[in-house]
């Protein structure tokens, strides 16, 4: 190695500590700009460093400049775009696709790398075959797997599972079909081979996401995420190149935590989730609804009396809000019940929304300072102070059967919402969440249920409020 | 096994390592930008997408490169522009809300969405 490729290197590891710092500065929503900020130096030094080892290196053809940065103009303003235009209810979609982009193109170092080597006199390495064989196949399977997560979001595709009519045995022959190529070619370089592998794994994700219901898709880009890194790192591996090792190392492990801490939230094991089913409302018929149990609803004058006059009010806010872009009216309405000098906050579930921390994002874009928004450990405690509890389109995270042992639920963390004085459930039926089971909440004496569709009652309770105290 | 490759080992499973004990302290608040920054970082693939450049010399080569340039470079300026700008919106305090011109008034079939848009504004 010359001294030139060694300095080149170490500016990669400055590059790569500035992804560390960047996302360690994540830690609090004060910094957390800052930590952006850093990343993205860490990047444009990364990149710089590289094309200053293109120029030094001299041996990119005219049409290799071209394609280069054509192909990067291109991509920068399509990312760009879509970052600019995104809606935040839409983030998830987003990040799907960006993992589905980062996955294809470490992919596609790979095999370019790997057609190199194999026309170069020294041949393939047995290390580079293994690397490149890990890169393909899971950058092939997230790119596909990508997709089909984005497209179930977007409602392209149904987000119901879709059960293949013997699609276990067609994903363990792809899996057989893959391993058996890579096997070859460990004794053989062979690029025939590598593109079985890589068609294989492309058919895998396809059929790995298609199976797994739309309530899912948060794990499941959020361990898509993992593999992207994961690829990016097999590239570095192929390449010998210590910046992608690190970053994709880096972006492998918060994937990998994400995915857990969801998973965890949603009371439901990994495994559990990648074999689907779960949602498909099979489950549902096992919940035989209480006949007698008795539901109050409310309207919105009465509603309004109970917020207006209350002196602490808990916003419970659920994929219901999100759905029905409800955010902003909600944050008018805290902000009119603060204008009385009523303490409002919102009690944030794990898995609000459609991806981790995303009812943060949306109720941030709604212009809710951070501080009211509370995690699920720091409000818990406060539900028996609140006056009043406002659901909105909150289901399974706030049902107390979870408590107890033998509910689909059972042992899932959830929101004391039923510990508060009185508490209103906006919502549109008495329809199940995705768990299928009913809500006890819902028939707790204390409780009024409001059926309406999210953004009209906080539109309507605004008014009544409004009205009342003139 | 070479020593690159014991090397290049090293730095994988440290950085794996710091990557959990970084990411292990962020709080569920921040869950979504920190999933829209690690998903920047892994743009980091443009570097692998350039360096086809050194070695690319025939259409295949070409092709591959252009494709994984376009992929990784959409990545990363996309992934980085979201995250700033969802952390943008993060504030201590409620900001004014911005000034927006109220949508004229709306023949009566449109009235009531007209009113929860106004409200949402106001």
């Amino acid at each position: 190695m010359s001294t030139f490729t060694n300095s080149i290197q170490l500016v990669y590891v400055l590059a790569a500590a500035c992804f560390v710092v960047g996302l360690h500065l994540m830690n609090s929503p004060a910094t957390a700009r800052r930590g952006n900020q850093v990343s993205t130096a860490g990047m444009v030094i990364a990149v710089v460093a590289t094309l200053v080892l293109l120029i030094h290196e001299g041996t990119v053809t005219a049409v290799g400049w071209t394609v280069l940065i054509v192909g990067a103009l291109l991509g920068s303003a399509v990312g760009l775009w879509s970052a600019r235009t995104v809606q935040m209810t839409a983030m998830p979609q987003l990040v799907s696709m960006f993992n589905a982009v980062g996955g294809g193109a470490a992919a596609l170092v790979a095999i370019y790398g790997y057609i190199h080597d194999e026309s170069a006199p020294g041949g393939v390495l047995g290390s580079t075959t293994v690397f490149t064989v890990l890169d393909v196949l899971i950058g092939s399977v997230t790119f596909t797997g990508s997709l089909i997560a984005a497209g179930k979001l977007q409602g392209l595709i149904t987000g119901s599972p879709v059960m293949i009519k013997g699609g276990r045995v067609i994903n363990l022959a792809l899996i057989v079909v893959a391993l058996g190529s890579a096997a070859f070619m460990l004794t053989t370089a062979s690029l025939p081979a590598l593109l079985l592998v890589v068609l294989a794994s492309l058919a895998f994700g396809v059929l790995m996401v298609l199976p797994i219901g739309g309530a899912d898709m948060p794990v499941v880009i959020s361990l898509l995420n993992a593999f992207t890194g994961t690829a990016v790192a097999m590239a570095g591996f192929v390449i010998q190149n210590w910046a992608l090792i690190i970053a994709g190392a880096l972006v492998g492990a918060s994937g990998g935590i994400l995915t857990k801490l969801m998973a965890d939230a949603m009371n439901r094991s990994l495994a559990n989730i990648m074999l689907g089913g779960f949602g498909t409302g099979d489950t549902a018929v096992a919940a035989v609804v209480a006949g007698d149990a008795q539901i109050r609803s409310i309207a919105a004058d009465d509603a309004a009396i109970q917020l207006a006059y209350a002196s602490k009010v808990i916003i419970v806010p659920g994929y219901g809000l999100a759905a029905a872009q409800a955010q902003h009216g909600v944050a008018e309405l805290a902000a009119l019940l603060e204008s009385r000098g009523i303490e409002v906050s919102y009690a944030i579930h794990p898995v609000a929304g459609r991806m981790p921390g995303h009812m943060n994002v949306l109720l941030a874009e709604a212009n809710v300072p951070y501080p009211q928004l509370k995690e699920m450990d720091e409000i818990n405690p406060e539900f028996p102070r609140a006056d009043v509890a406002l659901v909105i389109g909150a289901n399974d995270v706030t049902n107390p059967a979870a408590r107890r042992p033998g509910s689909a639920i059972s042992g899932m963390p959830i929101l004391d919402v039923d510990q508060a004085q009185s508490i209103i459930v906006v919502k549109r039926s008495m329809g199940t969440g995705y768990a299928g089971i009913d809500n006890e909440l819902y028939t707790n004496p204390k409780t009024s249920m409001y059926f309406a569709d999210a953004k009209k009652a906080v539109a309507e309770m605004t008014a009544a409020v409004k009205t009342l105290v003139g | 096994m070479s020593t690159a490759l014991v090397t290049d080992l090293t730095i994988f499973v440290l950085a794996l390592l710091v990557g959990i004990e970084v990411i292990g302290k962020v709080p569920a608040t921040l869950h979504t930008p920190l999933m829209s920054a690690a998903n920047s970082i892994h743009g980091i693939v443009l570097v692998g997408a350039l360096l086809i450049g050194l070695t690319a010399h025939n259409a295949v080569g070409y092709i591959l490169a252009f494709v994984a340039a376009f992929f990784a470079a959409a990545n990363v300026v996309g992934g980085y522009v979201v995250t700033g700008r969802m952390l943008k919106m993060f504030r201590r305090k409620a900001a004014p809300a911005p000034v927006k011109a109220a949508p004229a008034p709306q023949p009566a079939e449109a009235a009531g969405a007209a009113e929860q848009r106004e409200s949402v504004r106001s």
